[in-house]
């Protein structure tokens, strides 16, 4: 089965957020892979590992991106691709992400393509279901269970909270949820073997694609901080006093009850 | 500059959610005094158009099918599809809900447009419509614009106030037809489990447990609490890890972000994952016996005791209170 795990580098979730020039700052952070995309690459190597074939994971991005490509690697996937837009676009959008994917992946064959349903830093979660509409497959989104049968699927689909059942058929794309499996950690031996694995760099001219095919149909004019919260009332006196005074000012102060 | 806009409503148990309500709101606020078009897709939506133009909407395209009783991305799209062919609109506005989240992208996609995902705000602003979201999980914000082709956003639950309904308004309802075929993804079976009780993205009052709440039963007294105020429960991922509790419950970074209008965090210590998921609700409340947890730092107000002590006394004294109201 020849899988494709679609992966982004994120910040870490302990990350403090600071501004600097309008930016996120970067300097000095620590990055991760997508919590979401480690789900991903997890059930790819589950799925390679009961049907046969090949795990590639795929990232969008700049030569940074190539430690969590490498992490992946010794994860168990196979082989690793970086497009690295580093030096082609400075402001790309969900557009710009899915349709370089997409121009990858269009005479890639996929199976199964599998990408986590959201990333923790931009938090806009359209990759996924945009390169499968571009692609002309279906999808399946936010999933905790994937069950493949020959070239049929069976899905569980989390529904705020709520389990849809789906049967669907491949080639599909899914993006991952919380709750589908555990990733696991890189074993030593794997970390090792990794370094040996493939990871091969394309740029946009490798997709036969310009800057201008690419261009983000949205702009990010300002950034900024939410306004710092102020530090709140501690209720003092005896407990039955404080639950008194605490409904008091919910319902006089606060006005939410 | 006057714009045609095209509100998806959205329909669960058959009746329309609150953020359709507040989609409408932001529909109105991005026609600029143009027109904001309800859409209602399902199998017997018709009756629920009323609804949609008594908070705003001035006219309802709805697009009726058997094979539209359950969402499916397909199904939908070519429902949407054709609505928007016979609507030529200048914008597009959904909730930021597990339809909407789903369904947005395939649109967008199919339109080559751009889509501003989980907007919490919007406003005209120098010429342009501008489109505020959390990023990081709502540790930081930015503003956003449409530089090219149509307005698309998908708005948050619960931040957009819906506009006062009126229910003299009325306005045109028309059906479009769509073929509804080839249907890639069959729903077999929905299993119900966060929808007892109030659905968490929308509550106005959450109550939410941590790994304080020590145990399943643990989570009885919030529950009593979040029925009294017609409230949710959640948890933080502590809870859920030690299987006190569903993972659907489970807000933070990973997990549901929620904005209610009343949190109250019970045994949670105020992991900055679980602040990414609650930080943004307008008034916090914590109640934890570990005077120094991180959660007082993001709270309005605090008590520093046993939850299993507090949470029933909160129960009682919110009963007398509703009794005296």
């Amino acid at each position: 089965m020849n899988i494709y795990v679609l992966m982004k580098r994120t910040f870490d979730t302990e990350e403090k957020i600071t501004i600097s020039g309008g930016k996120i700052n970067e300097d000095g952070a620590e990055f991760i892979i997508n919590p979401y995309d480690e789900y991903a690459i997890e059930e790819a190597i589950q799925v390679r590992d009961a049907n046969g074939g090949e795990v590639t994971v795929v990232s969008v991005g700049t030569e940074e991106a190539e430690k969590q490509l490498r992490t992946a690697l010794a994860m168990g996937a196979d082989k690793a691709v970086l497009i690295n837009t580093e030096d082609d676009i400075e402001d790309g959008d969900q557009f710009t992400t899915a349709k370089i994917l997409s121009e990858f992946l269009k005479d890639k064959d996929a199976d199964l393509i599998i990408a986590g349903n959201v990333a923790i830093d931009g938090g806009s979660g359209q990759v996924g279901p945009r390169v499968a509409e571009i692609l002309g497959i279906s999808y399946v989104t936010t999933i905790t269970k994937l069950d493949i049968n020959g070239s049929s699927a069976t899905v569980v689909r989390d529904v705020e909270g709520d389990s849809e059942v789906i049967e669907t058929s491949l080639p599909l794309l899914v993006t991952a949820q919380q709750g589908l499996n555990e990733p696991r950690y890189p074993s030593l031996p794997g970390i090792m073997k990794a370094k040996k694995k493939p990871l091969d760099e394309l740029e946009l001219d490798d997709l036969d694609l310009d800057e201008d095919d690419v261009e983000a149909k949205t702009k990010t004019i300002e950034i900024y901080m939410p306004p710092k919260k102020e530090a709140g009332k501690v209720l003092e006196g005896e407990l039955e006093d404080q639950v008194k005074e605490l409904v008091k000012l919910l319902h006089t102060e606060a006005k939410v009850v | 500059m006057a714009r045609k806009v095209l509100v998806l409503g959205e329909v669960r148990d058959g009746s329309l959610r609150n953020v359709s309500f507040e989609a409408v709101a932001a529909g109105k606020t991005a026609s600029e005094g143009g027109e904001v078009v309800g859409v209602l897709i399902g199998d017997a939506v018709s009756t629920l158009a009323s609804g949609m133009i008594h908070y705003g909407a001035d006219r309802v395209v709805i697009v009726e099918d058997e094979k539209l009783k359950q969402y499916t991305p397909d199904g939908f799209s070519q429902a949407l599809m054709a609505v928007i062919d016979s609507e030529s609109p200048d914008a597009l506005i959904f909730g930021h809900t597990a339809l909407g989240k789903d369904l947005a992208p395939k649109i967008a996609a199919k339109l080559e447009s751009g889509l501003i995902s989980d907007v919490t705000s919007l406003e005209e602003a120098g010429g342009n419509l501008v489109f505020t979201r959390p990023i990081y999980s709502g540790k930081a914000f930015e503003k956003k614009i449409v530089t090219d082709g149509l307005l698309f956003a998908t708005i948050r639950p619960n931040n957009i106030a819906p506009l006062e309904k009126d229910e003299s308004r009325s306005g045109d309802v028309a059906s479009v037809a769509a073929e509804i075929k080839d249907l890639r993804t069959i729903i077999k079976e929905v299993v119900r489990k966060a929808s007892e009780g109030v659905d968490l993205s929308e509550a106005k009052v959450i109550i939410a447990g941590g790994r304080g709440v020590k145990s399943e039963e643990g989570f009885e007294p919030l529950k009593e609490l979040a029925s009294v105020l017609n409230g949710a429960v959640g948890a933080s991922r502590g809870a859920c890890d030690a299987d006190y509790c569903d993972y659907s419950l489970q807000i933070g970074q990973t997990g549901k972000v929620v904005t209610p209008d009343l949190y109250i965090a019970c045994g949670i210590s105020g992991a900055i994952q679980h602040l990414a998921g609650m930080s943004n609700s307008k008034v916090i409340v914590a109640i934890n016996k570990d005077p120094e947890a991180n959660i007082f730092k993001v709270a309005d107000y605090g008590i520093v005791g046993d939850l299993f002590e507090v949470v029933p006394l909160l129960t009682e004294e919110f009963k007398k209170l509703k009794v005296n109201a």
